[in-house]
C-alpha cells in the first residue's frame, strides 16, 4: 500500500467516527470534554455553531453519530453523544452576549425562506450573520416546521424549542411572515428576491384511501402527521380508549404514545412487516414498550370495519415475509384467518410524501421520477440557478440534523451565488492540530479508558407522565452521570501521529498496545496485507495507516479500528515516533473562503 | 502517564485450545523505560505461552534483581511467581523444580543478576541441567543503577558519554555451552520472529534451556557505537541456521527436504527444523557451537539462533533418578515410611 496522506484533511476526520458520521460533522468529542470539565457554555456554543440547535437536537435527534461511535465496537454501548449534548444545554449559562448579531449595514442582497423549519432557520442564521435580509414563510402560527408539530412535547417541551428558534430571529436581519401560507412559488419568484430557498418539508401523510370502510369510518381515522400537528395546537385533546397505530416509523411511535396520553388505554401499534425491520430508531421503540405498547407484527390492513358510522375495529391479514435472491422482501400470506383487532380509532403512520402544490410547471423546477426536485447534491440547486431546496422537501423524508447540514450547505451555495462565485468553488473545512504532550509521559487529555457502561437517562414517573403530554419524559442526566458518561468518550479527536523518521523499530508501541492496533510488517496490498496483521484487520470501512518504509525494510501498519486512543503507544515511544495531536475538524460555513 | 491498561482488548483477539485470549497470559503495565528491548522479550513470552496453549497456573516465574528481574511483573499475571535476591534465582529455581518437576520454570535474568553477582549460581544450575528456561535480558550495562557497564559489554563498545569498555566480555551462551548446556540459544528484542519460535523450543525442551536475549538499554545503552544498541546489532546479526518450531500437537504436514532441512526431534515430540545453510555446520556438535561463535565474533558479528542442542539431555531428576510425584501430592506414610525403611536403608549402605 502507498503511505497514507494524513495531511488530506478527510483521513482523520474520517477517524473521529461520530463526527464524521454527523451530516453537520458537529465535533463531538471536544464538547464532550468540555461538559467533563464543566465548562457548559462552551460546550453549548461549539454545538450551536455547528447544528444550531443543540437543545432540541440533544432530545430529538435521529443520531448518526452513535451507531458509528467506536466504543460500540470495543464494548456493548456507544457514548449517549446526544445526551450529552443536552447536558450542555440544560447546564449552560445565559448565553446572549455570546450569541453573534447580524450587522447594521446590509449587503442588500434578499432571501426568500419558504418553510420555517430546521433547514429555513440554519439558512437564515448563517446569511444572516452576513448581512442578509431574510423573509421567512410558514403557514403556522411560530416557526419551527416539523420539530414543533411533529415532535410531542412529551420529548420537546415547547420551552426549547422556543428558545433556540428566537436566538436565530432575534439576531437580526429576518423577517417573519406566519401564518401565510405560500401558494404560489411565481409569485415570490416575481419579487426582487436574489434566491429563494425552499425548506417546505415533506407535509403529506400517506393514507389507505382504498381501504374498504375508509370513507365511512373517515371520523375515526387519521392520518399521524396531521393528527400529530393538530394536537400541539390543540385542536385535538382526547382519543379514544383503544386505538390502533398503523406503522413502524418513529412517526408511529411518537402517535402510540401520544394517544397514551390523551386517554388511550390500549394503544397497539401495528406493522406489515416483521418486527426486526421496522424503521424505527431502537430506542423510540424501548420507549413504546416501555409505555405499556405492543407491537404486532406481520399484519397487512384488509378493511376498517364500520357499523352505524361507528369504527368497530379493522380486518388484517396475517403474512409472512420471504426474500428473494436480491434480498428484496415479498410479504406473502400465511392463508391464516384473518385477524380482527377492535378500536375506537386508528392513526396511519405509514410514511410520507412530498408535495410541492405551490410550484406551478411555469417556474420550470424539474422534478424526477418521484416527484422531488431534480438538485445539485452539492449545492442544492434547482434547475432554476436561483432557487434552493433543503431539508425532506430535497430528498425526501430525512431528519433534524440532515435539515441543518442541508441548510448549511444552500447558505454557502447562496453567498456564493449572490458574490457572482463559482458554486462548486467551495471553502474548505478549517482544520487545526495541536500536540498533547504536557510532560514526560503525560498529556493534555484525560487519556484514562473507563470501564463505566452506558449511564441510563433518569425519567419521570410513568403514572405521571402518562397523565399530561406536556411533561417530559426524560429527565437528562444529572451532574454524576452526565460526567460518567462523559468519560466514557475515547477521545478519537486525539490522533496517533506516526513519523517514519524517529521510529528505531524498537516495537514498544507494538507490545504496549491493548487493542493491537500496531504492526510492523512487510508491505503489501491491501486486502492481503490486512489478513495478515497481528489482528486481521476485517473491518473494511476503517482505514489501515501505512507508513513509509523503514530502516527494516518494512512499514507500520495501524488499524484504526479499535484503537483506544489511550496514548499508551506515544508514551511507551522512546522517540516520539508517535505522538498524540489533537485534531480539529470545522466544516466550512457561508461566508468562509 | 498510564499506571493501568485499558482493560478493553481487541474484540476479534485470538483464542489458544484452552480458550483463552492473550489476555490471560499478560501481566501489570510495564513501568521500564520506554522502548526497553526487555518489553519485547516480555511480550514473545506472553505470546509463547499463549500460543503453546500452557495454563498460566502451570508455570513458575522466577528472578532476581534488576531491570530483567522486574519484568515477571509484566507477564503471566496468573502464574506462580518469586522475585528472588539478587543472583540467587537458581537456587530458589532448584528448590521449586525438586518440590515439583510438574511445573514449568521460567527464571528471568540480567547481564548483572547472572554474570556478575550470580555467576556462581549461573555456573551450578547449569551444570545440574535443570529443567528450566534462563531467560537472560542482556543489555551490557547496568540500566538500574544509571548504566555502567557489565560483564557482557564487549571490549571497546562505547555506552551513550562513556569510555570504550577496557575489559573483555563474558560469553554466556559459550559458558553455558562449556558448562554443559543441552539448549543454547541467542536471540535479539527486536527480532520478535526469531525470538518466539526460539522461546517455544526452549519450553518445550528437557533439561536447562539457556537463552540468552540482546536487549538494548533505551536510556543508557543505545548509542550506535554500543554493540547491544538496536542499530549495531541489526547491522551484525547473523542467524545461524535459521529454524522453524512445530510444537507436537500440531500435525506435521511438510515433507522434509533433507538436503535443506534437517529436523530435530525434542524430548516431547516436538521438532525443530534447522535449515541447513551451505557455509554452516547443523550445531549439534559442541566443537562446532563454540567454534562458529568465535568465528563470528572474530568478524565482528553477533551470531543468533539456536546455538547448540543436544536433544537428547537428561536432567537433574533424571540424574536424581527423584519421585515422579510432586512432594505436594506425597502422603505422610509414603514421605516418613517408618523406621524399618530408615534401617533398611542404612544396612544397604554399609
Amino acid at each position: 500500500m502507498k503511505p497514507t496522506d494524513i495531511k488530506n484533511p478527510e483521513y482523520f476526520h474520517r477517524v473521529v467516527d461520530c463526527q464524521y458520521a454527523c451530516p453537520a460533522h458537529t465535533p463531538v468529542p471536544e464538547y464532550i470534554r468540555l461538559i467533563l470539565h464543566e465548562r457548559f457554555t462552551k460546550a453549548y456554543m461549539i454545538n450551536w455553531v455547528s447544528n444550531v440547535f443543540p437543545g432540541i437536537l440533544g432530545r430529538v435527534c435521529d443520531r448518526p453519530c452513535e451507531p458509528a461511535c467506536r466504543r460500540d465496537r470495543v464494548e456493548d454501548e456507544p457514548v449517549a453523544i446526544c445526551r450529552l449534548k443536552r447536558v450542555a444545554a440544560d447546564n449552560r449559562d445565559d448565553i446572549s452576549a455570546r450569541l453573534p448579531k447580524a450587522p447594521e449595514k446590509k449587503n442588500g442582497k434578499k432571501i426568500a425562506l419558504i418553510g420555517g423549519g430546521p433547514a429555513s432557520l440554519t439558512v437564515a442564521r448563517d446569511l444572516s450573520l452576513l448581512g442578509y435580509e431574510l423573509d421567512l414563510y410558514d403557514d403556522a402560527t411560530k416557526a419551527g416546521g416539523f420539530m414543533r408539530s411533529q415532535v410531542p412535547s412529551f420529548r420537546l417541551p415547547e420551552r426549547v424549542l422556543n428558545e433556540e428558534i428566537n436566538y436565530i430571529l432575534d439576531m437580526g436581519g429576518i423577517t417573519t411572515y406566519l401564518n401565510t401560507y405560500v401558494s404560489s412559488l411565481k409569485e415570490i419568484l416575481d419579487q426582487d428576491y436574489d434566491a429563494v430557498f425552499i425548506g417546505s418539508g415533506a407535509p403529506r401523510g400517506r393514507d389507505l384511501p382504498n381501504l374498504p370502510g375508509r370513507q365511512e369510518g373517515d371520523k375515526f381515522i387519521h392520518v399521524g402527521i396531521d393528527w400529530l400537528a393538530s394536537v400541539v395546537f390543540d385542536h385535538v385533546e382526547k382519543t379514544g380508549k383503544r386505538v390502533l397505530v398503523l406503522g413502524g416509523g418513529n412517526t408511529a411511535m411518537d402517535c402510540c404514545r401520544t394517544a397514551r396520553r390523551l386517554g388511550g388505554e390500549d394503544v397497539k401499534v401495528i406493522v406489515r412487516s416483521p418486527r426486526s425491520e421496522m424503521k424505527a430508531s431502537e430506542w423510540e421503540i424501548e420507549d413504546a414498550l416501555h409505555e405499556d405498547i405492543p407491537i404486532l407484527e406481520n399484519l397487512t390492513p384488509l378493511e376498517f370495519i364500520v357499523e352505524d358510522g361507528r369504527l368497530q375495529g379493522m380486518r388484517f391479514e396475517k403474512v409472512m415475509p420471504e426474500y428473494d435472491e436480491q434480498g428484496k422482501r415479498k410479504l406473502v400470506p400465511t392463508g391464516e384467518e384473518p385477524v380482527v383487532l377492535e378500536c375506537d380509532e386508528v392513526l396511519l403512520a405509514i410514511g410520507q410524501q412530498n408535495a410541492f402544490p405551490f410550484i406551478e410547471p411555469e417556474c420550470n423546477i424539474a422534478f424526477d421520477d418521484y416527484g422531488l426536485p431534480k438538485l445539485d447534491p452539492v449545492t442544492l440547486q434547482s434547475s432554476v440557478p436561483t432557487v434552493f431546496f433543503g431539508g425532506d422537501s430535497a430528498f425526501g423524508p430525512g431528519n433534524i440534523i440532515i435539515a441543518v447540514a442541508h441548510g448549511h450547505e444552500a447558505a454557502i451555495s447562496i453567498d456564493l451565488l449572490c458574490r457572482g462565485e463559482d458554486l462548486h468553488n467551495r471553502p474548505e473545512p478549517e482544520v487545526t492540530l495541536a500536540g498533547q504532550k504536557l510532560g514526560f509521559h503525560d498529556w493534555l487529555y484525560d487519556s484514562h479508558v473507563t470501564e463505566d457502561e452506558r449511564q441510563h437517562v433518569p425519567m419521570v414517573d410513568k403514572a405521571k407522565s402518562l397523565r399530561d403530554r406536556l411533561v417530559e419524559v426524560e429527565l437528562g442526566y444529572g451532574e454524576q452521570g452526565g460526567k460518567v458518561e462523559a468519560k466514557r468518550c475515547l477521545n478519537c479527536d486525539v490522533q496517533t501521529v506516526f513519523d517514519e523518521g524517529l521510529c528505531i523499530e524498537c516495537d514498544a508501541c507494538v507490545d504496549a498496545c491493548p487493542t493491537t492496533c500496531i504492526n510492523f510488517i512487510e508491505n503489501g496490498e491491501e486486502e492481503e496485507l490486512r489478513e495478515r496483521l497481528l489482528v486481521p484487520a476485517r473491518n473494511k470501512e476503517q482505514s489501515l495507516y501505512v507508513s513509509d518504509i523503514l530502516s527494516t525494510g518494512r512499514v507500520m501498519v495501524k488499524d484504526e479500528n479499535v484503537c483506544l486512543h489511550c496514548g499508551i503507544c506515544a508514551e511507551r515511544c522512546p522517540t516520539a515516533a508517535w505522538e498524540m495531536i489533537k485534531y480539529t475538524y470545522k466544516s466550512a460555513k457561508a461566508g468562509d473562503r | 502517564m498510564s499506571y493501568v491498561r485499558p482493560t478493553f482488548r481487541h474484540p476479534d483477539a485470538q483464542k489458544n485450545k484452552l480458550g483463552y485470549t492473550r489476555k490471560a497470559y499478560e501481566g501489570a503495565i510495564s513501568t521500564l523505560c520506554a522502548g526497553c528491548g526487555h518489553d519485547s522479550i516480555v511480550s514473545s513470552i506472553i505470546t509463547a505461552f499463549f500460543e503453546m496453549s500452557i495454563e498460566p497456573h502451570k508455570v513458575v516465574k522466577l528472578s532476581g534483581i534488576g531491570c530483567s528481574s522486574k519484568t515477571p511483573a509484566y507477564f503471566l499475571g496468573r502464574s506462580h511467581g518469586f522475585n528472588s535476591v539478587h543472583g540467587r534465582m537458581p537456587s530458589v529455581a532448584t528448590g521449586a523444580n525438586m518440590a515439583n518437576k510438574d511445573l514449568v520454570y521460567l527464571g528471568v535474568s540480567g547481564d548483572g543478576d547472572t554474570a556478575s553477582i550470580g555467576m556462581g549460581q549461573f555456573a551450578h544450575v547449569v551444570r545440574r541441567n535443570l529443567n528450566m528456561i534462563y531467560v537472560v535480558m542482556n543489555n551490557g550495562c547496568y540500566g538500574l543503577t544509571k548504566g555502567q557497564d557489565s560483564a557482557t559489554a564487549d571490549k571497546g563498545s562505547k555506552s551513550r558519554k562513556g569510555a570504550p569498555v577496557s575489559f573483555e566480555s563474558i560469553d554466556l551462551c559459550e559458558l553455558a555451552i562449556l558448562l554443559g548446556a543441552d539448549f543454547v540459544a541467542r536471540g535479539f528484542s527486536g527480532d520478535k520472529k526469531q525470538l518466539l519460535p526460539m522461546l517455544k523450543a526452549a519450553i518445550s525442551h528437557k533439561g536447562m534451556a539457556f537463552v540468552d536475549v540482546i536487549s538494548p538499554c533505551v536510556t543508557f545503552n543505545n548509542a550506535p557505537t554500543s554493540t547491544k544498541s538496536y542499530s549495531w546489532v541489526r547491522d551484525h546479526m547473523e542467524a545461524t541456521a535459521t529454524f522453524d518450531f512445530i510444537p507436537l500437537q500440531q500435525e506435521i504436514l511438510t515433507e522434509y527436504d533433507h538436503g535443506t532441512t534437517i529436523p530435530v526431534a525434542l524430548h516431547d515430540g516436538s521438532i525443530i527444523t534447522l535449515y541447513k545453510r551451505e557455509d554452516k555446520e547443523i550445531l549439534t556438535n559442541k566443537k562446532d557451537a563454540i567454534n562458529s561463535l568465535e568465528e563470528a565474533k572474530a568478524e565482528d558479528q553477533i551470531l543468533t539462533g539456536i546455538l547448540y542442542l543436544n536433544p537428547d539431555s537428561e536432567d537433574f531428576h533424571d540424574i536424581n533418578q527423584t519421585t515422579d510425584t510432586p512432594l505436594n501430592q506425597l502422603t505422610e506414610e509414603e514421605l516418613c515410611p517408618g523406621n524399618e525403611v530408615l534401617q533398611a536403608f542404612n544396612e544397604s549402605l554399609r
